[in-house]
Parts: structure tokens; sequence; C-alpha cells
């Protein structure tokens, strides 16, 4: 039933952030950490493990796979309730400060991937993903 | 008439809010289609709708919840909130390649650290630069260039003046909505095109709705990555920015 797969998603979304939730509160501080990932982590050991013993059924995977999907239209969603006049209205300061933190952290990404080897090579390109790039 | 429709549309926020972000996909692949030829993605002109649609609407209501803020729209909020936000990235996890997270592991730990701690450098330097010298101030200011929670979680916890955790707001929300944008037109240039450089790309710029909708725009089988290590980046920077980030700037100033 393709509710075991929103369930199962729901599962370990909710295992994650009270994990993320201890850590924060272990650490002092007012803040889930990584609940989110770990939740991530969780998803793929649970479905790895049904999979390799064949439960994992079409239907359920498709209560995961229907999320999945959603993800683009929600994340637009999120655009959309930003709150891009504040960040506008901070002045010169404000948006002088994100600039600078977003070049400085693009400018690293190649220098942390390093050169360019079998590990890092690109996704192979399916055609039922994205076509254009 | 018009405001029994008007209401209706309120009482079922979230219906409508698919409804408006079904046309909008529409328009926005229509657009990439049609007048780049594919070249730039529908999924980031979209994202670029839904920010001009968020200053419309922000400015016109003066609200903080962009386009949400107006009654019609209001579903965008829970649709494009943290709950059905956080759902959506866990659900990409499945697929991910499990080696690809052992083999980046290392590399995605080392790219948090250094995202928290470049971030909140380039945001103190741009502070200093502005003629601020309170070592609260300036940590504040910095910690907002993390991101826009970790700004406000560190001015609060310093004691810094509402306006100065406005500023911290405003620039953590500069850096989410240039991520947005910047990502897909720079990711050819910084080999973004791999689980390893996601992982490395989520780790240094840490926001979690720009790194979100940043992979999105560039290429959606990436978001797990990135948003695996990003999702670390917010407590992290609330863990180092009012201790020993803090520590180091006033030992500084």
């Amino acid at each position: 039933m393709v509710i075991y797969g929103v369930a199962l998603l729901a599962g370990c979304m909710l295992v994650g952030l009270i994990i993320g939730d201890v850590l924060g509160q272990l650490l002092g501080i007012d803040a889930n950490l990584g609940g989110v990932g770990i939740a991530m982590l969780l998803l793929i050991f649970v479905t790895g493990y049904l999979k390799d013993r064949g439960k994992l059924p079409e239907t359920t995977e498709s209560g995961i796979n229907f999320w999945n999907a959603m993800y683009i239209p929600i994340v637009v969603a999120m655009a959309a309730s930003q709150n891009v006049a504040a960040a506008f209205s901070g002045g010169m300061v404000a948006i002088l400060a994100g600039v600078l933190a977003v070049v400085l952290g693009l400018a690293l990404v190649p220098v942390l991937t390093g050169r360019k080897v079998d590990d890092a090579s690109p996704l192979d390109s399916t055609p039922t993903a994205h076509s254009g790039h | 008439m018009n405001d029994s429709i008007v209401s209706l549309v309120d009482k079922y926020h979230l219906i409508a809010a698919f409804a408006v972000i079904g046309l909008t996909m529409y328009v926005a692949y229509w657009l990439s289609r049609h007048l780049t030829a594919g070249r730039l993605h529908g999924s980031a002109i979209a994202i670029i709708i839904g920010l001009i649609l968020a200053y419309v609407g922000g400015a016109s209501t003066g609200g903080s919840k962009g386009l949400s803020d107006v009654t019609l729209f209001s579903g965008l909020g829970l649709m494009g909130g943290g709950m059905l936000r956080d759902l959506a990235i866990i659900a990409t996890a499945y697929g991910v390649r499990l080696q690809e997270v052992k083999k980046a592991g290392l590399r995605g730990v080392i790219a948090l650290f250094l995202g928290v701690l470049v971030s909140f450098v380039a945001g103190a330097v741009v502070a200093i630069g502005f003629g601020y010298t309170d070592p609260v101030d300036i940590t504040t200011i910095a910690a907002g260039a993390v991101t826009y929670i970790v700004g406000p979680v560190t001015g609060a916890t310093l004691g810094a003046s509402s306006e100065v955790i406005a500023l911290s707001i405003a620039a953590g929300l500069v850096k989410s909505i240039l991520t947005m944008i910047a990502t897909p037109m720079t990711a050819k240039l910084i080999g973004l095109d791999n689980p390893r450089s996601a992982m490395i790309f989520g780790g240094l710029i840490g926001t979690t709705s720009g790194v979100a909708a940043g992979l999105a725009a560039t290429d959606a089988r990436l978001v797990p990555y990135g948003a695996m290590t990003a999702t670390f980046y917010t407590g992290l920077g609330i863990l180092l920015a009012p201790t020993v980030l803090f520590l180091a700037v006033r030992a500084i100033f």
C-alpha cells in the first residue's frame, strides 16, 4: 500500500529529528543538529534492507517516490515564501556580507573537491531526469 | 461572488497552492523550452519566478513570508514550509548511492567547518569595513552570513540590538537567495556535477533553502548529496558562532 511508503518516510523523518534534537541538547544548542541528514541515512538503510529481502513492493515505493517528485514544486513554493523584500532592504552591509559568503563558498568547491578522479565522475545522464544540461 | 471565491480559496489554501505552483512550473518549463532552448533549466526559472513573486508579495503586504502573506496564496507557506520541505528532501535520499556518501564523507565534514568559518569571516570583514567595532555587532552580522537562523540566534545569545539582528537576518537571506540563483549559473565552472562536489557544496554553502533550491535548479539528482551535509550546517553555526568564533572576534577587537 502507498501509505506504507509514506509512513516509512514519515517514521524516518521523526526518528531522525528526535536524534538531531537530542544531539542539539547534548551540545547545549537550541537547534536540531542534522536531524534531516540522519533521517536521510535512515531511509537509505531501511529501504536498502527491505529491498534486499524483497519486502519493498512497487506500491510502497511509490509512496516515497511521490514526495521525491514533489521536491522541486515544494522548493518553488519555498522560494515564493522567502522574505525577499527584507533581504533587499537590509542595506549594503547585509547584501555585501551575503554576496561575499556565497562567492567564497562557491570558489572553494573545486578546491575541496580536488582533481577529477573516478569517484568524482558525473552521474550518468538518465533520459527521464533532466534535459538540456 | 468574488468574496465567496476568495474565502473558498483561502479555506482550501494548500490545494490552491498546489494549483498555483503547478501553473508556475508549467509556465517556467514552457519558457525554458521556447525562450532559452533548454539552456536555462525549467526549475531554475520556476525558482526565479517564485522569488520575484515573493518580492512582490512581501513589498505589497509588508509581511515576512513573501507571496504567502497574500491571503489568496497563504497555502504556499505550508507547501513550502519547513515540514513538507524536509519531508521531500528526505524522500530524495531514496535511491542515493551510499558508496558516494561514504567516499565524500570526510571532505564533507571538512567542508562543513570550513564553510561556517569562511562565511563568518566574510560577514565579519564586511561588518568591520562598514565601521562596526563592537565584537557583539560584528559577531552577529558575521553569524548572519552563515545562515539567517544562525544570525538571530547568535545575536539573541550575545544580546545584540534588534537593528543588528535584523541586519544579520537580511545578510543570511541575501546569501540564501543568491545561492538559489548563482548555483545553476556557476555549476559548470566549479565542477558541480557529481555527488562528491555536491556534498562539498552543501557543506560550504550550508544555508538549507539556498542549497535545496540551487541544486534543484542545477541537477535534481545532486539534491540528496548536498542536502545531507547542509543539514548539519546551521546547527554547527549555532554551536560555533556565539562561542569559539565570538571569543576569537573579541580577542581581536
